[in-house]
């Protein structure tokens, strides 16, 4: 508890650089990481942040030191070939694109290996400093280099919120761009330097291994609680942060842990909750969405079936004949009777079912919407009469008491649909 | 400078093995169109490693081995529920789920950090180098040779087996899922056990080269070996030939600029896949992309 007090009342200027530091660089990452996922690009993240690893190492060898130009210019700079070879492998092979991403962060990785154990030989006793970058120490960065890291990280946000615009038609309808005479190529282009500089930033915070979840995790746990771009990047960029400094606290209270490990562990337990919760779109609200869907459903046709006995001069039908109508789903038939009478729709005597009044309003809203919808896609769409059942069957519950109205003026208030069945209304 | 030893010989015997084991399997997740998912079991299978070392307290239990190919299962697992269920498009749920799974493996190391003789770096690049003096010693105290290498063999054996023995279905599946579900045969079983496979080749080769790198061994063998061919039979000897060829030439190259001889076989690897992507492209821009227009232009 103390460690938290000290932590999070920033009485140590350092942690309130640190968290400051990391708070642009999660923005950053999440923000351009956003428009990749929107993109379905998530995963050439991946393979430009496994990527810069030799150009880090590159830089360390030129410089002999840790020092940031040399490493943010170097880990650019292979990013940057990184880039440009998946895309020219992707027109010029006949590979796919999951092959060639996977082949080139595999290999840049391997080569950044290779140079990590050359530089590991010369004994550097700088060297320690770079295993960081492989699975990321929010703690260990140094202030002078905090500037320039947290510099690139505004840097690119202010891009993005300038040229959103254009990004946005990047991600969503690069072609239409191109018709309306947007240079897309050229935004490709400042789109793939903002994502190699947010990996850059990343990985100080993350590592590279672990890069790509800065990258795809906060938007697409994001996308599960809006549809609008600006509230999508927002929540994106609070999700980043959030994670980063629950990262960033962690390693400060047990200093050999990594920091990227626990930003992943909180970011993916975030996007679990999204996934699960979320309003709409999250696993929940759809599961309870669907039952209740599958019970609206089968009270409507029990009404129904009712309400059509009714037409045939029987004044209710017996549980058996229901039974009988849905013989694969007794069990739910038999709930959907006990509902709809608790709710005062149908009478049960006994064995024998009736509709009270209300529900012989709700059964003839039912069939009348059915029958409506047969007699508007016979009539508007000239389907045949012996065609339009099975899609009546489905939007008898979904039509809205506005559509119902609509089609009833559409049709001149019909009496007879396309079988010659009377179309039930309240007043008869 | 350049030697050629026992223990050379072991060390490039023991990379072929591992390097054949993966591209063999690699060539039918590339056709699958897989070869993400192979990249995210790799890293996946991490945790199960930790935590069968711990509670098997050696390297050597086959607590490891069930442990990892628990956990290549549930990574495949994973992404097919994030994808179907929580309808998360499939490239962000291949890197949710490797890159969650690879950071509990990260925590845990660092948790089991003073139970567990396993560190970061083993399992970015593994060490080769070290199999000649990692000996399997049997119970009578008679040494059989470097363990790795034995345990590589064991994994060629079980790929080639498995290999032969589904190859029917592997290669249907892989070409037209639904023909070979059309003819009854499980497609999500065949899937599976096919995860299986690399999950556990991933395990056995990880101590040697890594898991990251067997990446690496799983995807450019069989994309080198199809820029230059289509066919299944010649794309999967294509892959072995490759297979033997970057463990000589990385174990060299390695040998003398004294790095990871595991990194440097992907190094290798890599030079060989930009040089045929170079010489296989559909027009080989860089030389004469710009006279082929001007030929168009005068026809």
């Amino acid at each position: 508890m103390d460690h938290f007090l000290y932590f999070f009342t920033f009485q140590d200027s350092s942690i309130a650089f640190i968290v400051i530091g990391i708070t642009l660089l999660g923005i950053g990452s999440a923000y351009v990481g956003t428009f990749s996922f929107l993109d379905k690009k998530a995963l050439l993240g991946d393979a430009i942040s496994h990527a810069v690893l030799p150009g880090i190492c590159l830089g360390f060898l030129l410089a002999g030191e840790k020092n940031p130009i040399y490493i943010v210019g170097g880990a650019f700079v292979s990013g940057a070939i990184a880039t440009f070879l998946s895309s020219w492998l992707k027109e010029n092979t006949k590979l796919s694109e999951d092959t060639i991403i996977a082949s080139i962060l595999s290999i840049f990785f391997g080569f950044g290996i290779v140079l990590l154990t050359v530089i590991q030989k010369t004994g550097n006793p700088e060297m320690a400093g770079l295993n960081q970058f492989i699975f990321g120490n929010a703690i260990g960065i140094l202030e002078e280099d905090l500037w320039i890291y947290g510099g690139l990280a505004v840097l690119i946000i202010l891009t993005l919120t300038i040229f959103m615009k254009e990004f946005s038609l990047l991600v969503f309808n690069a072609e239409f761009g191109k018709a309306i005479g947007y240079p897309m190529k050229s935004i490709r282009l400042l789109f793939n330097v903002l994502m190699i500089l947010s990996v850059i930033i990343g990985i100080q915070a993350i590592g590279v291994v672990l890069m790509a979840a800065l990258l795809i995790t906060p938007g697409a746990a994001a996308r599960f609680w809006t549809d609008k771009l600006s509230v999508l990047l927002v929540l994106a960029g609070i999700f980043a942060v959030i994670s980063g400094i629950a990262g960033t606290y962690i390693s400060y209270v047990i200093p050999q842990m990594p920091t990227g490990p626990w930003v992943v562990v909180s970011l993916s337990l975030l996007a679990l909750i999204s996934f699960l919760f979320a309003p709409k779109r999250g696993m929940v609200y759809r599961y309870f969405a669907r039952k209740n869907y599958l019970r609206k459903t089968q009270n409507e046709h029990i009404l129904k079936s009712i309400f059509k006995a009714t037409e045939e001069g029987k004044s209710g039908l017996t549980i058996e004949e229901i039974y009988q109508l849905y013989p694969e789903q007794k069990k739910q038939s038999l709930k959907s009777i006990k509902n709809l009478n608790k709710d005062h729709y149908l009478i049960v005597n006994q064995n024998f079912i009736s509709l009270t009044n209300s529900g012989l309003t709700e059964a003839k809203r039912v069939v009348r919407l059915h029958r409506l919808w047969e007699s508007y896609l016979n009539e508007y769409m000239n389907i045949a009469p012996d065609h339009v059942h099975e899609s009546a069957e489905k939007l008898e519950h979904l039509l809205t008491p506005e559509l119902e109205a609509l089609l009833e003026s559409r049709l001149n208030y019909p009496k007879l649909d396309p079988h010659q069945e009377n179309i039930p209304r309240d007043h008869d | 400078m350049i030697s050629f030893d026992q223990n050379a010989f072991l060390i490039i015997v023991t990379a072929s093995l591992i390097a054949i084991s993966c591209g063999l399997l690699g060539v039918f997740m590339m056709l699958r169109k897989m070869a993400m998912t192979g990249d995210a079991i790799s890293h996946a299978v991490l945790p199960g490693i930790v935590i069968g070392f711990f509670v098997s307290g050696s390297q050597r239990g086959l607590e490891v081995i069930i442990g990892a190919g628990l956990l290549g299962i549930l990574a495949t697992l994973m992404i097919d529920w994030l994808r179907k269920k929580a309808k998360v498009q499939l490239d962000a749920s291949i890197g949710i789920t490797f890159t969650l799974l690879f950071a509990i493996g990260i925590i845990l190391i660092n948790i089991f950090a003073y139970k567990v003789d396993l560190d970061q770096e083993c399992v970015l690049y593994g060490e080769i180098a070290y199999l000649p003096i990692d000996l399997w010693i049997t119970g009578s105290g008679m040494s059989m040779g470097p363990r790795i290498t034995w345990l590589a063999v064991l994994n060629l054996l079980l790929v080639l087996g498995f290999i032969r023995l589904l190859f029917k279905e592997l290669t249907l599946t892989s070409f037209d899922e639904n023909f070979g579900l059309a003819l009854g045969i499980p497609a999500g079983a065949i899937n599976l056990s096919l995860m299986s496979m690399v999950s556990y080749t991933t395990v056995s080769s990880f101590e040697a080269v890594g898991a990251i790198l067997v990446v690496a061994l799983l995807v450019v063998p069989p994309a080198i070996a199809f820029l230059w061919t289509k066919e299944l039979i010649p794309l999967m000897k294509l892959t072995v030939l490759l297979a033997l060829l970057i463990s000589v030439l990385g174990y060299y190259l390695a040998f003398w600029l004294d790095s990871s001889i595991a990194g440097m076989m992907v190094t290798v690897a890599g030079v060989i896949f930009l040089v045929s992507a170079v010489l296989k492209s559909k027009k080989s821009k860089f030389s004469f992309g710009t006279q082929e227009k001007e030929k168009s232009f005068t026809h």
